[in-house]
């Protein structure tokens, strides 16, 4: 690890400053990651702006028909969080199953989010439920937020400070775990929305992508039948020593129908 | 034998030091003025090395001095050991590669030492080995175990022209042949046993320090001897009473940490050269690519079998990926060191056994936990496995008509290794009994309900112990009649401060907490120590320590009949206590009396101190043996494995404490399931490890195993004082081979007889896939 330096702001605000005054920063949430990156030296960031002790991004509150989560709330605190488990059973669970318990109880919402690991959970449960981004600077839709690989429609300078949630009538998460990372080989988050049906893979393809001609199935006709013929285009999926694209492809289907199944 | 002798389930006395942080690992050592290094490590699996550019690092901020494998060689430092001779049928020997302690001209794996960097600060020298510049031209790597062995791949050593180090075979196979030719069915396997990374808990550390011409290194091993002697010979050129070695806790062993690294070389011949102390922590990504690897054998055998189902004759052909060297024990694993076990528990006559070990751009592979026993036992499963489904027999069945019984004992196998006791019949019954095989179809049944299949398997094994043939104990009473063992063997997770101090309660009568583990330190052990490997320290240790205490109650019972004017023949010795008639004396009186010269009668020294070191013949070992059944239940859709329940019934001899042996069952198991589950290790056609961290090495978690139910058949063993067996490694010998035919029992229906370890989802996903195709064309 080399030498940085490291700063604990109080305000989104002034951690935004701190963002903008130090071209190579990086803004440090659970650390989960980046720390591990740092280590082994993949990553040699000038400045470390550490969330920790902005007071009002933590935390889960209701606001009317939505659940609205602070960035730097832990993977634990979500999964046992009574009104999470109450008004959204489905991301409650799917927070139980990252990683394990110190990486629940160090990672957090915001961080996941924006580091946007193809493999991560979280993307398969915010584009799932439909959920909003709010920035400092903006909102952003979390079918617009996961670009690619690693990318998000972040812009620089630009700090999540929180996640809503629509309330769903229902939702599922069902996990194929990595054998050694724990992450998603697949995920699949399916959620009966006020505004419709939404299916959302994570792990199989650069970024989370929604599952539009199962979305459309279950949307006439919720039923494990409804989705049993309809797969994905293998060609787009990830391929690697540990899941071949086709048995990526696959297992979207097993999932998504095994989620269904729950309801 | 009371609470805390022999046989009882002590809990360990070691675990709340280690649990609260008061244990002291080589990390926790420091010393004042001590610098750090890093190594230079080729990220090139085979090139030729043009250039070696040092300056920029020597220049950089805190750095002391940079050095290179010239460097080392121009101050007569020699080669690693390998430990090893074969020679083939026609008495060709063994080609020997050397190995520098860092390379000079030429890269042969990821991960080798091409210079090292030392300088104030660990920081400091990891940024300064980036600057270390090495030009490389590159060379076709080999990285996989059928590719090294065939003739269409590039050489690696060009010198002796071939990548197959010897072609070692027991006999001609003709001779064989006319056996198998009698055979009704001939059966035949093609198998993989896959390449795992050892991984103890502890990535590698070692401080060094060279003070008044004398070395002391402290390093994680498995009792530092052979690794002194190894340093005082190639590397300080001193004698080997100037080189002090301690580890004192050490976090796993495995069998790879047993051996002289090259890095200990280094940092040894560092802190002479610079005159300060040289301390290295080496990272869990460094362990990757520095330890030694454990398996990685291509097997091909046949197996041919009467009318009766019983084995006429056996051939195997052995592959064996030795990596970029040959290590200390290498080639020696799939022969001498753990495959002549083969047939295994069978009694099989005729025998041929042919072994290819090669050299290839990958980490060496050394001994890992049962060092060529797994391999040899799930071989000889699997072949049964075959057998079964070719004669049509039970998996049992064929297993009972062909296993050695217990009136041919002492049987003496092909490969001349004389099994003294076990019961393999007895064995079978009593883990089928507790797996309740009989009642599985109905639980088959019950899973197919739910849409998942379920499979059941065994797997019989037998694993010679005790590793090499001497020892030595000691033990010294002092005046207020507490105990000290100082011990050649080498406790790192096995438990030894617990089992010594029972052994000395039960001997000697000794309490068990005023025993005290001294061990790990070659100024203070035995001489003669060799450490603990092999699954030897109940034998070498148990029978060592058996033996020195009785010399202690033979002067004991001197000093005794002096103190109770006694004659000495009068005297006799129990729990603590020497009698003779009425009168009576306590060790611990005995002991302050023996410091205290008045008290002596003529000729006897003072103290109570006595140790023995302990030879066997070379050529015997014990024979821990048993049978595993595990349960699983594969989800068809997923391809994903669920273990459900395992059986571990262990003979390993006389049981000194219960407790302990079922953790090295748990431990066993767990390292053996490992391999069979999730354990993938990657070489790419590049020669990259691709599975270089534990985001993609699947490490065992306690979740994908089921409770393990460990149960033992306890059959004391004859050819040593206590009966003892070993313990360390049967659970990595049976737990494979049960794994696999448990999924294979699962996969019946599709027609699936084998599937390679590790048994991955998409694996298992991609093999029903395949069989369903065939089934329809």
């Amino acid at each position: 690890m080399e030498n940085f330096g490291y700063h604990t702001p109080t305000s989104v605000a002034d951690a935004a400053k701190l963002l903008d005054a130090n071209e190579d920063a990086k803004l440090m949430s659970g650390g989960m990651t980046l720390l591990p990156t740092l280590k082994q030296r993949l990553a040699a960031p000038s400045d470390l702006i550490d969330l920790a002790k902005v007071p009002d991004i933590k935390g889960v509150c209701r606001d009317g028909d939505e659940v609205v989560i602070g960035a730097m709330t832990t993977h634990a605190e979500v999964h046992e969080n009574a009104l999470v488990r109450e008004l959204i059973p489905g991301l409650a669970s799917l927070a139980g199953q990252i990683g394990d318990p110190a990486v629940r109880h160090r990672g957090t919402i915001g961080g996941s989010c924006a580091n946007a690991d193809p493999a991560a959970d979280y993307p398969a449960g915010t584009v799932g439920l439909g959920a909003t981004f709010v920035t400092n600077k903006r909102k952003i839709a979390a079918d617009d937020f996961f670009v690619s690989l690693f990318e998000t429609a972040l812009e620089p300078g630009e700090i999540v400070v929180g996640v809503r949630f629509p309330i769903p009538v229902w939702s599922h998460y069902q996990k194929l775990r990595h054998p050694a990372s724990g992450y998603a080989v697949v995920g699949v988050f399916v959620a009966q929305t006020k505004a419709g049906v939404r299916v959302a893979v994570t792990g199989a393809g650069p970024s989370a992508f929604r599952m539009s001609a199962m979305e459309e199935a279950l949307a006439k006709n919720f039923s494990v039948k409804a989705i049993e013929g309809i797969t994905v285009d293998a060609d787009d999926l990830n391929n690697d020593i540990h899941a071949s694209a086709a048995y990526r492809a696959h297992v979207v289907t097993v999932l998504a129908k095994r989620a269904v199944a729950a309801r | 034998m009371g609470q805390f002798g022999i046989g009882q389930p002590v809990r360990r006395k070691e675990d709340v030091r280690l649990l609260t942080g008061k244990g002291l690992y080589t990390d926790d050592v420091n010393f004042d003025g001590q610098v750090w290094a890093a190594f230079v490590r080729s990220p090139q699996a085979h090139a030729k090395i043009l250039s070696i550019e040092t300056s920029a690092a020597k220049s950089a901020p805190g750095v002391v001095a940079v050095f290179t494998g010239s460097d080392l060689k121009a101050d007569g430092v020699g080669t690693l050991i390998t430990d090893v001779e074969f020679k083939d049928l026609a008495g060709k020997d063994m080609f020997r590669p050397k190995r520098d302690f860092m390379t000079i001209d030429r890269v042969r794996f990821v991960g080798e030492m091409v210079a090292v960097v030392l300088a104030e600060t660990q920081a400091q020298a990891k940024s300064a080995a980036e600057l270390v510049m090495v030009d490389y031209d590159a060379l076709p790597p080999v990285g996989s175990t059928a590719f090294a062995a065939s003739p269409d791949s590039p050489v690696i050593w060009e010198e002796h022209g071939s990548n197959v180090g010897v072609h070692w075979e027991n006999r001609p196979e003709a001779e064989i042949e006319v056996q198998m030719a009698k055979a009704k069915t001939r059966v035949i396997i093609d198998i993989v046993n896959n390449r795992v990374v050892p991984n103890p808990m502890e990535p590698r550390c070692a401080v060094a320090k060279w003070e008044d011409g004398e070395l002391t290194i402290y390093a994680p091993t498995q009792g530092g001897r052979r690794i002194q002697q190894g340093l005082a010979k190639t590397v300080m050129n001193l004698p080997a009473d100037k080189v002090r070695v301690i580890s004192a806790d050490v976090g796993g062993g495995f069998g790879i940490r047993g051996k002289l690294y090259p890095e200990l070389g280094v940092v040894s011949w560092a802190t002479r050269k610079i005159g300060r102390p040289v301390k290295w922590r080496g990272d869990r990504s460094e362990t990757f690519v520095s330890d030694y690897h454990g398996r990685d054998q291509i097997n091909h055998a046949e197996l041919g079998l009467d009318a009766n189902g019983r084995v006429v004759a056996l051939k195997v052909w052995t592959i064996v990926n030795c990596g970029a060297y040959f290590a200390e024990n290498g080639p020696r694993l799939p022969i001498n060191g753990g495959g002549r076990i083969i047939p295994g528990v069978y009694d099989i006559e005729n025998f041929y056994f042919s072994v290819k070990p090669v050299l290839s751009n990958t980490v060496p592979t050394d001994t890992y936990r049962g060092a060529g026993r797994p391999e040899a036992n799930f071989l000889m499963e699997r072949l049964m496995d075959a057998a079964a489904d070719a004669t049509g027999l039970a998996r049992d069945e064929i297993r009972r008509r062909n296993v050695i019984k217990q009136d041919q004992m002492p049987y003496r196998t092909q490969m001349g290794m004389l099994i003294d006791s076990g019961d393999f019949i007895g064995n079978m019954d009593m883990a089928m009994k507790a797996a309740d095989w009989t009642g599985f179809e109905a639980r088959r049944a019950e899973s197919a309900k739910r849409g998942k299949l379920r499979g059941i398997g065994l797997s019989n094994f037998v694993e010679p112990s005790g590793g090499r043939p001497t020892e030595e104990m000691r033990i010294a009473i002092s005046p207020d009649g507490k105990a000290t063992v100082y011990a050649g063997t080498h406790s790192h997770g096995q438990g030894h401060e617990t089992v010594w101090a029972q052994l000395l309660n039960s001997f000697l009568g000794i309490p068990f907490e005023n025993v005290t583990l001294v061990q790990g330190d070659t100024k203070i052990m035995p001489k003669e120590s060799a450490g603990t490997f092999g699954s030897r320290s109940s034998w070498m240790g148990g029978v060592g320590l058996q033996r020195s205490a009785k010399r202690i109650v033979e002067k004991g019972t001197k000093i005794a009949a002096n103190l109770m004017q006694a004659e000495p023949e009068k005297v006799s010795f129990d729990a603590g206590v020497f009698r003779a008639g009425t009168s009576s004396v306590t060790l611990a009186e005995v002991a302050k009396a023996s410091y205290e010269p008045k008290n002596l009668p003529d000729g006897v020294e003072p103290g109570l101190d006595e140790s023995y070191f302990l030879k066997r013949d070379p050529e015997e070992f014990n024979y821990p043996n048993g049978t595993h059944v595990i349960e699983v239940e594969v989800d068809p859709d997923l391809g994903k494995i669920e273990m459900l329940n395992y059986i571990a019934v262990d003979d390993c001899g006389k049981v000194l404490n219960p407790f302990i042996v079922h953790g090295q069952v748990y431990g066993g198991v767990a390292q053996g399931i490992g391999q069979a589950m999730t354990e993938m290790t990657v070489y790419d056609d590049e020669g990259q490890l691709v599975t270089g961290s534990f985001m993609d090495y699947g490490m065992p978690r306690a979740h994908h195993l089921s409770m393990i139910d460990a149960l033992f058949n306890e059959v004391p063993c004859k050819t040593n004082d206590l009966g003892v067996k070993g313990a360390g490694e049967a659970g990595a010998c049976g737990a494979p081979g049960a794994f696999v035919s448990a999924v294979c029992d699962a996969l019946k229906d599709f027609g699936i007889r084998h599937i390679d370890m590790p048994m991955t989802p998409d694996r298992v996903w991609n093999t029903i896939q395949k069989a369903k195709a065939a089934k329809k064309a």
